[in-house]
């Protein structure tokens, strides 16, 4: 049971997931980078991305997931969220105070506009995504391990 | 206003069969019920932003909770302080009702808000910060600080959880013991 699962599931669920992962991460990408347009934003696009991971280790087990996005890499790109948001946050002191919006601000309904907006979007995302994709991680191959020394 | 009541009415309903119900997994279903119910409320109250992200999160607490914790068994509640606790239950609930009803008094009728801070983004947000989406204006503008903190928070959540049940610890606790698990 265990082993089986270690592989994944099967061959219907492989198929649609090669056909939806990619569609789910770039609905994620879309969410994160209108976040600042359209209703949306870094934190619920974050969990968007996260989810298209998650599909990916329910469907091809944790060897392919890892394959994609590695444990190391998980914590690499998590951290570089967080300090990337609280870099943006610094650099408002070059106008004059914390989280000031120094950028160009641009116009309304473009995808270039509202200043430091994107980019913190875009660091929640790394943040979000990374993380909550870390803990399911943990926690499936924590049952994988319970499982194991069950047996 | 009436969708409202009937999907509260329902979110009701699914939280009461998610406490009593038996199997594991049918109340891990249930509290997803109550979280759509949740994100459907959002949509009907104008608020997209807010229905995207409980919408999400919900599928991924409960894709977690069923890969996670869903073959672990229930610990049994003890049935011998039933009196205490049924009285203790009921005094915590009227008081609950009581101060409710007081603070219900105080707070602006459903739908009108008073709008002081609010107001003042609504007029000048689009102006002052470029972004169409009032919300992302208010999270990453306005209320930069406080999304710092929220992104801190998640920060040490993840760290908890990472530390909690990482890989390493697991076996040396297996080699020295190898009873950890019940």
């Amino acid at each position: 049971m265990s082993k089986e699962r270690e592989q994944g599931m099967s061959l219907i669920v492989k198929t649609i997931t090669r056909l939806t992962v990619g569609l789910i991460l770039l609905y994620g990408i879309y969410i994160v980078t209108h976040g600042h347009v359209s209703p949306g934003g870094g934190f619920a696009g974050g969990v968007i991305i996260a989810l298209a991971f998650v599909h990916l280790l329910l469907a091809f087990g944790k060897d392919t997931a890892f394959k994609v996005l590695s444990e190391s890499m998980m914590s690499i790109l998590e951290s570089t969220g967080a300090l990337l948001f609280l870099l943006i946050a610094l650099i408002g002191f070059v106008g004059g105070h914390f989280f000031m919006n120094v950028l160009p601000k641009g116009h309304p309904f473009n995808l270039f506009s509202a200043g430091i907006i994107l980019p913190c979007n875009i660091a929640i995302c790394l943040k979000v995504g990374a993380g909550l994709f870390a803990i399911a991680v943990a926690l499936v191959l924590l049952k994988l391990a319970v499982e194991k020394e069950e047996k | 206003m009436l969708a409202i009541y009937i999907v509260l009415m329902l979110m009701i309903i699914g939280a009461v069969i998610a406490i009593e119900i038996k199997s594991l997994l049918s109340s891990v279903i249930a509290v997803g019920a109550v979280g759509m119910g949740l994100s459907l409320i959002a949509l009907i109250l104008n608020a997209p932003d807010v229905a995207i992200t409980q919408l999400v999160v919900e599928i991924i607490s409960v894709i977690i909770l069923i890969r996670a914790t869903i073959k672990k068994d229930l610990p049994e509640s003890t049935t011998e302080q039933r009196v205490m606790s049924g009285v203790a239950a009921l005094v915590f609930l009227a008081a609950l009702v009581l101060v409710g009803i007081a603070v219900f008094k105080e707070i602006p009728p459903f739908g009108q808000p008073i709008m002081r801070v609010a107001g003042e983004y609504l007029a000048n947000g689009v102006q002052e910060t470029g972004a169409t989406n009032i919300v992302a204006s208010i999270l990453l503008d306005y209320r930069g600080y406080d999304t710092l903190g929220e992104a801190t928070v998640l920060f040490t959540a993840v760290l908890g959880v990472l530390t909690v049940v990482r890989r390493q610890g697991k076996k040396s606790e297996k080699s020295g013991g190898g009873s950890d698990h019940e």
